[in-house]
C-alpha cells in the first residue's frame, strides 16, 4: 500500500486499484475539534479536485476535496456517531471514503510522505 | 485610559478571590441573578391566561382532533414570563451597552431619531393587504430611499424586497442567470476569491452553479492576474466583497469587472461592507453589475437578534430588465418609479419573478431613509471617514503586541485584521476571545477570514468615541500580553461572566435542542 498526500491536506492510500481517503493530522490539527462530517454517497463519481466532503469543525467547514478521480465504494459510517476519530486516528479509524481510481496517472501529481512533510514544514 | 470606578468595584469580594467563595442561598450574585429554565420554573396549575373552563365547551365538535393528554407547555403567571426574559436579557450584550467589535458585522449605534421615525403609526401599523391608495406614504418611503441607493452607488435600478443579505445575493445571481438565459448563453460557474464572504459560494451553489475559488495574494487581495485567468465561455460571474474580508479595499475590481465584462460575464458585488465607501465610491463606477446593500449595517436599523436584516439589490443598467417584482428603476425621463406586478406586463416584463410575498422590511426602510436624511450626503461622507479612521487607530494602536498579517498592505478600511502568531505555546485566539468577555466586552469575530491563522477581526465602526475605543484598545492590549506571556488563567477564560467557558465541541457534536425532564 502506498500513501499519497495533497496540497489540500489529504491523504488517499493506494492498493491496486483501490484507495482510501482522509484528512492528515495537521489537517485535523488546524481545523480543531471536528464536530460533524459530511460524507459522499457510496457509488457517487467524484473528479480529481471536486469537492467530495464537507468536515465541520468548531471554527470552520472545510471542503475535503477528492485526491483523484473515481468511484466512491465505501463511506466511514462510523464518523456519523463519532466525528471525533478525524481527530484521535486522522490517518486510520478516521477515514474518510474508499474509492476505485479512473486513472491512476493522476497519482503522479501527488506528493509522498517526506515531501509533504517538507511542505508542512514550510508553513 | 478609563478604568472602571475602581473605587467601587473591589475583584476581591466574593468568589474572585481563589479559596473563600461567597455562596448565596440563591445563586443569585447582588443584582446578576440566575435563572432557571422556562420549563423548571413553570407548574401545570399555574396559567397567565384566563380559560373558560372545559366542561361548559362542547367538545364533541372536534372529534379525532380533540386532545387527549395535557399539552406540554411550562404554565407560568404574567410576571413570572416578563421578569424570565428581562432577567436572561441582563445576561447578555448588546450595543447599547457597550462596543461591539464584531467584525463583518458592523453592529453600530442604532439612533434613536431612526427608532422615533419607525414607530409612527402611519409606517408601524400599514398592513401589506391594505388598499394601496391609503399606503401612498410608505410607498413614497420606498421609493425615496430607492432613489438614494441609485444615487450613493452609480446604479440604474433596485430590487428592495430582499430580506437581508444573503437574500440579496440570491437575488443577484438569479438576475445574472436570467440575464445570460435571455442572451442564450447559459452558464454555470461563478468565481469566488478567497477574501469574499462566505455566504458567497454558499449562495452560488443555493443557486445551481458550481463554484470555483480565487486565491489570495499575500497582501489579503484577490490575485487578479489568477481571476482574469480563468474566465472563459462558462464563467458566468464573479462574486467580490469590496472592501474584503481581510478589511482591504479591493483595488483592482474595476480592472477585474472590464475583464469579466469582456468575457461576457457579470460582476456581482457583495456590499456588506458599504459603510467603508458609502458617499466616496459608486460600485457602479466601478464596473459592478449587482450589489446587495445591508441595510442594517450601512444605514444602521437594529440587527444581530436585535432586529430584522434588509439587503436591497442595486442592479446596472444591463441586469435592470431581470429585476424581482416590485422593482424600482430609473425610467426613460429620469424619474426613478416603483413598478408593482400589476404593470410589469408593459414596464417590466423580463422580471425573473419575487423574492418575497410583499414589498420587503418596511420598518428597515424608515429607518434607513431616516438615517439617510438625518446625516444627509456630507453626513454620509463622514461616515465612512470615521469608520475607516477608527479602524486605523485600532490596528497601528495594536500591532506591536498583535500580529497585523496585512499591516504592511497600507490602511485598513472600516475593520483591523490580527492573528494568533507571537502567542505562547497553547494559546489561541479563542483564548483571548474569551477573556474579552471578562473586560466586559462581546468578543470580536474569530477565525474569520480562513486565510489568517487564527484570525481575529475587529470593526469599531464611526460610532464610537476615542475615549471607549481606548478603553477597548487598554482590554486589548491587556489580554495580548497575557497570551503572550502564557498567563494560565486566560486558558479558562472567562471567570466573571455568569457561565465559565462553555464546552463548544460537545455542544456541536451532541446538541440537546429540546427539554426533557431529567
Amino acid at each position: 500500500m502506498t500513501r499519497y498526500y495533497t496540497k489540500d491536506h489529504e491523504w488517499i492510500a493506494v492498493e491496486g486499484n483501490e484507495a482510501t481517503v482522509g484528512i492528515t493530522d495537521y489537517a485535523q490539527g488546524q481545523l480543531g475539534d471536528i464536530t460533524f462530517v459530511e460524507l459522499p454517497e457510496a457509488g457517487a463519481d467524484v473528479g480529481i479536485g471536486d469537492s467530495a466532503s464537507v468536515v465541520d469543525s468548531v471554527k470552520a467547514a472545510s471542503d475535503v476535496y477528492a485526491p483523484v478521480s473515481g468511484k466512491v465504494t465505501v463511506v466511514n459510517a462510523a464518523l456519523e456517531d463519532e466525528p471525533e476519530l478525524v481527530n484521535t486516528d486522522p490517518e486510520g479509524e478516521g477515514w474518510l471514503w474508499k474509492m476505485t481510481l479512473a486513472d491512476p496517472a493522476e497519482l503522479a501529481g501527488l506528493m509522498d510522505e517526506a515531501a509533504y512533510q517538507a511542505f508542512v514544514a514550510e508553513l | 485610559m478609563n478604568v472602571i470606578n475602581p473605587a467601587g468595584w473591589r475583584p476581591a469580594m466574593g468568589e474572585n478571590v481563589p479559596g473563600t467563595p461567597v455562596q448565596t442561598f440563591t445563586g443569585n450574585r447582588a443584582l446578576q441573578l440566575e435563572e432557571a429554565l422556562l420549563f423548571e420554573l413553570g407548574s401545570a396549575d399555574r396559567s397567565g391566561v384566563d380559560f373558560p373552563a372545559t366542561d361548559t365547551l362542547d367538545l364533541a365538535g372536534l372529534g379525532p382532533m380533540a386532545r387527549s393528554d395535557i399539552p406540554d407547555l411550562p404554565g407560568l403567571s404574567e410576571p413570572e414570563t416578563v421578569r424570565h426574559y428581562t432577567r436572561l436579557s441582563r445576561q447578555n450584550y448588546a450595543i447599547d451597552l457597550g462596543l461591539f467589535p464584531l467584525g463583518s458585522c458592523t453592529m453600530k449605534h442604532n439612533p434613536r431619531l431612526d427608532e422615533k421615525v419607525a414607530r409612527m403609526p402611519g409606517f408601524a401599523d400599514v398592513h401589506p393587504l391594505q388598499p394601496v391608495q391609503t399606503v401612498q406614504g410608505a410607498l413614497g418611503v420606498i421609493n425615496e430611499l430607492a432613489q438614494w441607493l441609485i444615487e450613493l452607488t452609480g446604479m440604474h435600478g433596485v430590487a428592495m424586497s430582499p430580506k437581508a443579505g444573503a437574500h440579496g445575493e440570491l437575488c443577484g445571481l438569479l438576475c445574472i442567470r436570467a440575464a445570460l438565459e435571455a442572451k442564450g448563453d447559459p452558464r454555470d460557474v461563478i468565481l469566488v476569491p478567497e477574501s469574499a464572504h462566505g455566504t458567497n459560494p454558499a449562495t452560488a451553489a443555493f443557486a445551481g452553479f458550481k463554484v470555483e475559488n480565487i486565491p489570495a495574494t499575500d497582501e489579503g487581495r484577490v490575485d487578479t492576474a489568477a481571476l482574469i485567468a480563468r474566465l472563459g465561455p462558462d464563467v458566468a460571474g464573479v462574486m467580490i466583497t469590496n472592501p474584503n474580508t481581510c478589511g482591504l479595499f479591493e483595488r483592482d475590481l474595476k480592472v477585474i469587472a472590464d475583464a469579466v465584462h469582456a468575457a461576457g460575464g457579470y460582476v456581482y458585488c457583495d456590499g456588506a461592507n458599504f459603510n467603508a465607501i458609502v458617499g466616496r465610491v459608486r460600485p457602479g463606477d466601478l464596473g459592478v453589475d449587482a450589489m446587495h446593500i445591508n441595510l442594517h449595517k450601512t444605514f444602521s436599523t437594529p440587527h444581530g437578534g436585535g432586529g430584522p436584516g434588509s439587503g436591497p439589490v442595486v442592479l446596472s443598467e444591463a441586469l435592470a430588465p431581470f429585476g424581482p417584482l416590485p422593482f424600482t428603476a430609473r425610467q426613460a425621463d429620469g424619474s426613478i418609479r416603483l413598478i408593482e406586478e400589476e404593470q410589469a406586463h408593459e414596464d417590466h416584463p423580463q422580471a425573473f419573478g419575487r423574492m418575497c410575498a410583499f414589498h420587503g422590511q418596511m420598518g428597515m426602510f424608515t429607518r434607513a431613509l431616516a438615517y439617510i436624511l438625518s446625516h444627509g450626503a456630507d453626513g454620509l461622507r463622514q461616515v465612512s471617514g470615521d469608520a475607516v479612521l477608527n479602524a486605523n487607530y485600532v490596528l497601528r494602536s495594536l500591532d506591536d503586541v498583535l500580529d497585523a498579517p496585512f499591516g504592511n498592505a497600507g490602511h485598513c478600511m472600516h475593520e483591523a485584521l490580527f492573528s494568533d502568531d507571537g502567542f505562547a505555546e497553547g494559546f489561541s485566539t479563542l483564548d483571548l476571545a474569551k477573556g474579552l468577555i471578562d473586560e466586559g466586552y462581546h468578543p470580536m469575530t474569530v477565525y474569520f477570514p480562513l486565510v489568517v491563522h487564527g484570525a481575529m477581526l475587529v470593526e469599531p465602526t464611526e460610532t464610537e468615541s476615542k475615549a471607549g475605543i481606548d478603553q477597548f484598545i487598554g482590554a486589548m492590549r491587556s489580554l495580548a500580553q497575557r497570551a503572550r506571556a502564557g498567563d494560565e488563567l486566560l486558558k479558562s477564560a472567562p471567570h466573571l461572566a455568569p457561565r465559565r467557558r462553555l464546552d463548544e465541541t460537545l455542544a456541536a457534536r451532541r446538541p440537546r435542542l429540546v427539554y426533557r425532564e431529567g
